[in-house]
């Protein structure tokens, strides 16, 4: 274990098959990401802190009884899964004003068009086919680093004279455009540039933005480095 | 002369080589090694051994489900399948995704002689693909012990 606390981008992976667990974690890892699988959709909610409620399964509250202080950047979870589905997830995070702002990255070993266009309706940022390759998660970056972006315009000590931000992606927006973001080291010089070519984008993406954080600890929950 | 080292390492080559060409393995597993590192040295390992191990567990429940003469459960066995293909296609091993296939086209059409006869294919598949890749891993054990690197294949 490092003796730094690195902050990388922190994936909560979703997915009732422990074989596509360890799959995707392993994917999510070598692109230098933290994660932690679920095999659930309702655990997956947990984890976030929702509290489903047991009288009516539509009404979601934070719990006060799980303080939440992981911050998690991307949701990726399989669609069909057992009770709760993945789109079933995808809806309940984005009812919630807590999470909606969290990217949902569906994955489906079948190509449904119509399942593909009604979780993009519902604001899922991608849709991947498995089995998923490395070069899919390429793609994860830009919506991750839209929600490190958003957390570091909101702190107060940071000087900013106009919101770094992206405005919220449009409902038709063609999922296949990447929003070119400014790098982070462009952010503590507070100017936004775009992303420079290829090679400099991905050792960019590999540096890391030192903030606190501590990690609760859950059973069934595992999260890796 | 050949060293030890080099005889095994072409060995491996040629190995691979030919799984890839008598289509046991596709691109899939080429993939499953980008993910091997250090960090994770053993993963492709780890990932084939849980395929086998779903192999065994989902082939028994779906025999079973096709033993039940005259009540046979075909969600079940179209679930079981279901989740192999999506195994079988994560890790490269393209002929036991195949017969996945044609196992579940059976099983939509409730063929229960078809799905039978596709499901001792399938059996028999993923134990020749388990045996071929044990060679593989001893060859690559080998090489290590000797002192050498496992070559890169590009198929």
């Amino acid at each position: 274990m490092g003796m730094e606390t690195e902050s990388q981008f922190h994936v909560l992976a979703v997915d009732d098959s422990l074989f596509d667990r360890k799959m995707i974690e392993r994917l999510l890892q070598k692109s230098s990401c933290q994660v932690t699988t679920v095999d659930s959709g309702s655990k997956a909610l947990e984890f976030l802190g929702l509290r489903v409620d047991d009288e009516d399964p539509n009404v979601l509250s934070t719990s006060p009884h799980i303080h939440q202080e992981v911050e998690i950047n991307l949701i990726i979870t399989d669609y069909c899964m057992p009770g709760m589905t993945g789109y079933d997830l995808l809806k309940k995070v984005k009812e919630s004003a807590a999470f909606k702002s969290i990217p949902v990255v569906i994955m489906s070993s079948e190509n449904v068009p119509a399942r593909i266009s009604r979780c993009l309706e519902e604001g899922a940022e991608e849709f991947f086919l498995k089995p998923v390759k490395l070069a899919d998660l390429t793609k994860l970056k830009p919506h991750m680093m839209k929600t490190k972006l958003k957390k570091e315009s909101e702190k107060p000590a940071k000087e900013e004279e106009s919101e770094v931000s992206k405005p919220e992606i449009k409902e038709e927006e063609d999922p296949s455009v990447i929003e070119i973001l400014p790098l982070h080291q462009e952010l503590e010089s507070e100017k936004l540039e775009p992303l420079m070519s290829g090679g400099n984008k991905r050792k960019a993406m590999e540096e890391v933005i030192s903030t606190d954080r501590s990690r609760p600890k859950y059973n069934d929950i595992t999260t890796s480095v | 002369m050949d060293t030890l080292i080099a005889q095994l390492q072409r060995q491996f080559r040629d190995y691979t080589i030919s799984l890839y060409h008598q289509g046991f393995l596709d691109d899939q597993f080429t993939e499953l090694k980008k993910l091997q590192d250090e960090c994770s040295p053993d993963f492709v390992a780890e990932v084939v051994t849980l395929f086998f191990e779903d192999c065994e567990k989902l082939i028994s429940n779906m025999a079973r489900a096709l033993d039940q003469t005259g009540n046979v459960d075909f969600k079940l066995v179209g679930s079981s399948v279901h989740q192999l293909k999506g195994s079988s296609s994560s890790v490269g091993a393209k002929r036991v995704k195949g017969l996945c296939v044609t196992l579940k086209e059976c099983c939509d059409s409730q063929n229960f002689e078809g799905c039978v006869r596709c499901l001792q294919q399938v059996d028999i598949e993923y134990k020749t693909l388990k045996a071929k890749l044990q060679d593989l891993f001893n060859l690559e054990q080998q090489i290590v012990q000797a002192g050498g690197r496992i070559p890169q294949v590009d198929i």
